[in-house]
């Protein structure tokens, strides 16, 4: 009983690209970051009842082992370029999620402090709305992140130093 | 009458520098000059026993002369009694002269006051910015600084 045999004596024929966006798209690894009560929800994301590591979403505590940073909060004008050092610090290729209001938009606090979203200075992958999402927001991003790195082109190439990766909007 | 005894010895001590005394709900606020601040808190700590300087921040009151208030308040640890002093401070003038010798907490206090309220502070050990960036300019908690930071414009003719 149970799984004997799990592929066999088969041939899969694929791409390399689809290899290469398979595997970075299955081991999705954010920064541990967070800014503001975003945070909160983005650590309930990770936590048992919603579970991120079933998608291959670990928290990694250094931007060296990152693969993601999710903006999960308020961005001050004093924390940018904190910010701006992690993202620095993080090996290509490297992803932005803009979770909540105040990363997308700046939110509420349209004030001299607070950078009016994250896009300003870095470049956004996906925009997760919600004053804060619900983790079921975040995972719906987080979702929409590997299905856009699925769709990505030359990736394998760009891996090997053969031109650049290609990404569809 | 005052209910806080230290306000009768105040007087007494320091007659020409008492501008003002009110009592509001068993709360007793002294105004006093900004010249004998410092003398006053050293007596106020060393003979009264007002040990702890619980908090100091600036006042904006915009279009009214003196412009600023600095507003020192003082808790007693052994009577559990507390004490509100207040300083005014002219625009054309906004330095009043540090008690961070007094009590030492007054220097991170200091500190923001100036940041955020421009308000300097004479003979202060380390007067640079706390909460704002370092090469930050202006003070944006002055009435006067638009809301939304120098440069921004009104988004569709309203401020928010």
């Amino acid at each position: 009983m149970g799984v004997e045999q799990t592929l066999g004596n088969n041939v899969i024929t694929t791409t390399l690209d689809k290899v290469v966006n398979w595997s970075r798209a299955k081991s999705l690894w954010p920064m541990t970051f967070g800014l503001a009560c975003c945070a909160i929800e983005m650590m309930a994301a990770g936590a048992a009842r919603f579970d991120l590591d079933r998608m291959g979403v670990l928290f990694r505590a250094s931007p060296r082992q990152a693969d993601l940073i999710i903006i999960a909060g308020t961005v001050t004008k004093k924390m940018l370029p904190v910010i701006k050092v992690v993202y620095e610090q993080m090996p290509e290729p490297k992803y932005v999620v803009a979770m909540g209001a105040c990363a997308c938009s700046g939110g509420v606090f349209d004030t001299y402090s607070v950078v009016q979203g994250i896009d300003e200075e870095l470049p956004v992958d996906v925009y997760v709305p919600g004053c804060p999402p619900r983790p079921e927001g975040l995972l719906y991003g987080l979702q929409k992140l590997q299905e856009k790195i699925m769709r990505e082109k030359n990736s394998f190439g760009a891996a090997i130093g053969v031109g650049d990766r290609v990404i569809e909007a | 009458m005052s209910e806080n005894a230290a306000v009768g010895k105040l007087k007494a001590k320091f007659s020409g520098s008492v501008l003002d005394v009110a009592e509001f709900r068993g709360e007793t606020t002294v105004t006093v000059k900004k010249e004998d601040i410092v003398a006053i808190c050293s007596f106020l700590k060393k003979e009264l026993g007002y040990n702890f300087l619980t908090d100091l921040c600036g006042v904006d009151y915009l279009g009214k002369s003196p412009r600023f208030m600095v507003v020192y308040h003082l808790y007693n640890l052994g009577t559990k009694e507390r004490l509100r002093l207040k300083v005014p401070v002219e625009e054309s003038e906004p330095s009043v002269d540090t008690v961070s010798v007094v009590w030492s907490t007054a220097n991170w206090h200091e500190r923001e006051c100036w940041d955020l309220m421009g308000i300097t502070f004479n003979n202060h050990p380390d007067l640079r910015r706390i909460l704002m960036p370092e090469d930050w300019v202006g003070h944006p908690l002055r009435k006067d600084y638009p809301v939304q930071g120098p440069g921004r414009k009104p988004y569709q003719d309203r401020l928010s």
